[in-house]
This record gives C-alpha cells, structure tokens and sequence, in this order.
C-alpha cells in the first residue's frame, strides 16, 4: 500500500509528463493530418506537375496545380525580409547588449516585445497604407503591391524575435572573454567585433533562422500587400503570390473532399516541411552552442 | 510506451472519423453566407425583413460565392448566396452528403469594368477585354490608349464575379475555351480592394459589380462586338440586356427549408423584398 505522498508525487509526475508529451502529440497528429488530406492529391496529380508546375489554376477544368510560382513568391518574399531584418536586427541586439545604457536597454527591450506583439493583421494594414504607395512613388512602378512591400512589412515582423534571441546570445557570452579582450588592449569596437560576436555566432544563427521561419509561415500581411498574381517571380518589385497566402485566400472556396481541397493540404504539407527545417537548423545552432 | 502509442493511435482514428457539426442550428435563425458582391444587398434585405418580423435572426456573412456553395455542401449555412451558378460538381457533392441544392433567383447584376479617371479609353469590346485580361495584350496602346502598362485587377478564385467574369468574357461563354487569367493578375480580395487600387493606378483595369461604381474609377462602355453600340452599365441596359456583361445572383438553398427560411425567401421576391434591390443599386429580376 503506498502511502499518500506517493500517489501525490506518481500523479504530479504523470500531469508533468503529459505536458511535456502534448506538444509532440501534438505536432504529430497534425502531421498526420496534413498528410492524410494532402496526399490524396498525388491520387490524381504527379508530384512532379505539383513542385514544378508553373501555372496555378486551381478552379479550372481540368485545374492546374503547379506551385513553382508560389514556392518562388515565399522564397523571394522571405530572402527581402532577410535582407532587410537580419542586418537591423542583429544591429540591434548588439546595441542592447553591448552599447546602451541600462535605462534604454529596458526601453528598448519593452520596445521590442511591443512589436512583436502587433497583430500581423494590423501590419499589413498599415503597410498596405504606407509602404505599398511608398514603394509604388519610389520605384516608379504602375503598383505598390510588391513582393518587396511584403518584405518590408515582414523584416519588421522578423525584428522581434531576432533581436530578442541575438540579444539573449550575446548576453550569454562570458563576462571574462570581454575582460580578456579589454586587457590586450582591444577597443570596444575590436571586442565586440573580434570576440562577442564570434562566441555568440551559434545564437545568432538560430535567431536568423527563427526570424525567417516566422516570416515564412506569415500569411495575412502577405496576403494585403504582395498583389498575390501567381506568375514567376521577375524581381522584388513585381507582385507575387506565396503559399501561405494561397491557402489563406482559396481555403473557404474548397468543398471538402476536392482536388483544390488536397492540393491546399499539400501545399501545407510544402510549408510545414520547410518551417521544419528552417527549426532544425536553429535548433542545431542552439545546441551547439550549449555545448 | 506501447500504452503512449495506443493513445496516440486513437487520437488519430478519432480526429480522422470526427466530421465537423459546428452548423448553427438555433430555432427560427437564418444563417446566410457567400457572394461578397451581394453582401451588402442581403444585409438590406435582412434589415428590412427584420424590421418587419422582429423575431427573425439573420446572420449575414460573405466570403465569396465558392464559400457559399462550400458552406451549403458541409451543411454550415441555411443558405448560400451565389453570383454565380452551382457547378456540376459541387452539385454531385451536394447530393452525395443528402443536400439537394435548390436554386433561386433573386436579382441581377452588371459587372462593370473600370479604368482610372485619367485613362482616355472609354469604351472597349468584348474581344479586346478578353485580350486584356488574358495578357495577349499588355499595353493601352493596343487598345487605343495612351502608352502604360496594363495592371491587371482581378478578383481571388473564391469570388463568383472572377468566376463568371473568366466564363462569359475571356471564355465567351464556350465550355470548351480554355482562356485564363494572364498569370500577371493581381488577385485581390474584395470589390473594394480593386476600387482602391484602379484609384491608384494609371494603367490599371479591374471589374466589379455596378453597385462599387464611383467617381473615383471610371467605368466602361462596352460593346458585344466591333459593330454593336457600347453601351454602359445601368440599370435601364441591363434590364434591356444591350449591356453584355451582366448575370442572374441566386440563392441556393437545402430542399424545401423550414417555414422561417421559406417567409424570408418569400419577402425577397415580393415587390418590397425587391425595391430593396433597386436601391441598392443591382438589377431586380421583375419590373
């Protein structure tokens, strides 16, 4: 007979390993899920025609569902945010973390979680008020709806998590690597340059690749300002259409059951494998840093 | 373990038999769902109809005809509103899950298509649309305009005008043209999306229906061929159908509905339910 506090701890300890288990349970099933409504595309369509098809007309008869142009408009999508977030971000971390005050450190923390917070809807709707016309009178263009429009939006978008995860890297580097730095005679410049940033790379790569996996898997912004004509991508100021953004917009048209319906599920399948990777990678940066 | 992987077993068998039921089934309330078009017209019917029978709940959303028609299908609406007519296929679907989609019509609509006010062209043919839109021809120039790039606006798969618009302009109506959009469409996501942007944009060519016209975007003559008269697109050219563009709006609804939806439907076609249509600017189906 096992006495009460046994029980207690047994029953604690099977709540906290459910816990842990859910999330796993549950990115499983969803896998599951993906793939059981995704692949009844394949049924009827190569997958071949699907990844490297160039022409997306899911409505016609017979429809076409080529995604290289999607693939393509999130790719060039993700690559401009990158662009534009990792330099600032990165910039930004290190000011917190090296240069700022204490006072402004804390501002510009809190500053940063306020961003982060923004609903995505909220962004595109400024974005669709303030950059698309921006960019439209800056290039010259007949329309602002971009995939550049989109990758500003969505740098702003990656900002936070950069910033937050690279700051929290470069926090980590030891106290006697700077001291180290600062008795050779090294100029805080030198220091940050030569020493933090090499010891905190691990880190930073996995704040890059968080950064990119968000704005990967970002929908609604996208869907406002990138002008969404699924064609090749020429350059940055031609619209685009992504995958998230296809999925969003055909998602209610779908009858349950329908090719339209699979290849939206497979185009989910798409996204998932590539935030997957993109995770993977940073988890591996991570880890090697904790080693 | 082996007892984790039983349970995991079962979550996947359960959430691969469970069937969505979310379908708002309240006493005496009327869900009704698609067509952005006529979203704004139903909300006027369900206003009016509600101010008449204060008991009556009306939940008017849209989300386009395809969404509609979907909802109908997967049993979530009582009715669904469609510009454009139910497909063969969404049909047999309909009857496999033991819905027969019953079809009304309700009002009409002229689709116009629309240019930015500076633009000098005022009138085009069918022919030279279908050319448009399906990227054979990419600059106004062709079509007797100044020299600009042709933006071309169009509405996401979802919407029953992109439907209908792809159907009797690009395609003329043949079920064997396989005409599309030009790959270089903007798809937008509502009417208002395209007004906002032909107001920006100097090349830029869109359509939607007659109700969204405004200063702000000017809208076309258009002709059924070269030697026809353009004509624009009101109300006295459609109801005389010299305006090409135009098309019935239905509701679909499930068999014989219940004695709420059949009053509501009856109020529609009576001659208040359509002078409703008329103020808001679409066609009615009887003079």
């Amino acid at each position: 007979m096992p006495s009460f506090k046994r029980i207690r701890e047994g029953v604690i300890e099977a709540v906290v390993r459910a816990s842990g288990v859910a999330s796993i349970v549950i990115v499983t099933l969803i896998f599951v899920f993906l793939l059981k409504e995704g692949l009844g595309l394949f049924r009827t369509h190569g997958a071949a025609g699907f990844l490297l098809g160039r022409q997306w007309y899911p409505i016609s008869e017979p429809p076409l569902f080529g995604i290289l142009p999607l693939i393509l408009g999130s790719i060039l999508v993700t690559l401009g945010a990158a662009a534009i977030s990792i330099p600032l971000g990165i910039g930004a971390a290190i000011y917190i973390a090296e240069v700022a005050p204490s006072y402004l450190k804390e501002i510009l923390k809190s500053g940063v979680e306020i961003l982060a917070a923004i609903p995505s809807v909220v962004l595109g709707f400024v974005g669709l008020a303030t950059v698309v016309p921006w960019i439209k009178a800056l290039f010259g263009l007949p329309t602002g709806l971009t995939a550049l429009s989109g990758s500003v939006v969505l740098a702003f978008m990656a900002m936070p998590t950069i910033v937050s995860i690279a700051e929290d890297a470069l926090h980590t580097v030891p106290r006697s690597y700077k001291d180290g730095a600062y008795a050779l005679g090294a100029t805080r410049w030198q220091t940050i340059h030569r020493v933090v940033l090499p010891a905190a790379a691990p880190g930073i790569v996995a704040a890059v690749m968080l950064g990119i996996g968000r704005v990967i898997g970002e929908t609604m912004a996208v869907m406002m300002i990138t002008g969404n004509a699924a064609s090749i991508p020429k350059d940055l100021v031609h619209p685009v259409r992504t995958l998230t953004a296809t999925i969003a917009a055909e998602m209610g048209e779908t009858v349950q059951g329908s090719d339209h319906y699979f290849a939206l599920f497979s185009i989910g399948i798409v996204l998932f494998i590539i935030t997957f990777l993109i995770n993977m990678t940073a988890d591996a940066f991570l880890h090697r840093e904790a080693r | 373990m082996k007892q984790f992987l039983m349970t995991l077993m079962m979550f996947v068998i359960l959430t691969a038999a469970a069937q969505p039921v979310w379908a708002a089934k309240n006493a005496g309330s009327i869900q009704v769902k698609g067509s952005d078009t006529m979203v704004n017209l139903v909300q006027g019917w369900a206003e009016k109809y509600t101010e008449k029978e204060p008991e009556a709940f009306i939940a008017v959303t849209g989300g386009g005809s395809g969404t509609g028609l979907a909802a109908l299908i997967n049993g979530t609406t009582d009715i669904a509103v469609s510009s454009r007519e139910i497909k063969a296929q969404e049909k047999e679907m309909a009857s496999k899950k033991g819905i027969e989609a019953r079809e009304i019509q309700v009002a009409r609509d002229g689709l116009a298509v629309v240019v930015h006010p500076s633009n000098p062209v005022s009138h085009l043919t069918m022919d030279q649309l279908a050319d448009i839109f399906s990227g054979k021809v990419t600059n106004w120039t062709a079509v007797g305009g100044q020299d600009e790039p042709i933006t071309i606006l169009s509405r996401e798969v979802n919407s029953g005008t992109h439907v209908y618009f792809k159907e009797h302009v690009l395609r003329k109506g043949d079920s064997k043209s396989t005409a599309e959009f030009s790959p270089d469409a903007l798809l937008l996501s509502s009417s208002q999306a395209i007004a906002d942007e032909v107001k920006s944009n100097k090349g830029a060519i869109g359509y939607y229906g007659m109700g969204y016209i405004s200063p702000d975007q000017k809208a076309l003559l258009v002709a059924k061929d070269a030697s026809s008269q353009p004509e624009p697109p009101t109300e006295e050219h459609v109801i005389k159908g010299d305006y090409p563009i135009s098309r019935p709006l239905y509701f679909y609804v499930s068999g014989e509905g219940s004695p709420e939806l059949k009053k509501f439907l009856e109020y529609i076609l009576s001659p208040e339910g359509q002078s409703v249509v008329s103020e808001m600017d679409f066609v009615p189906i009887k003079k």
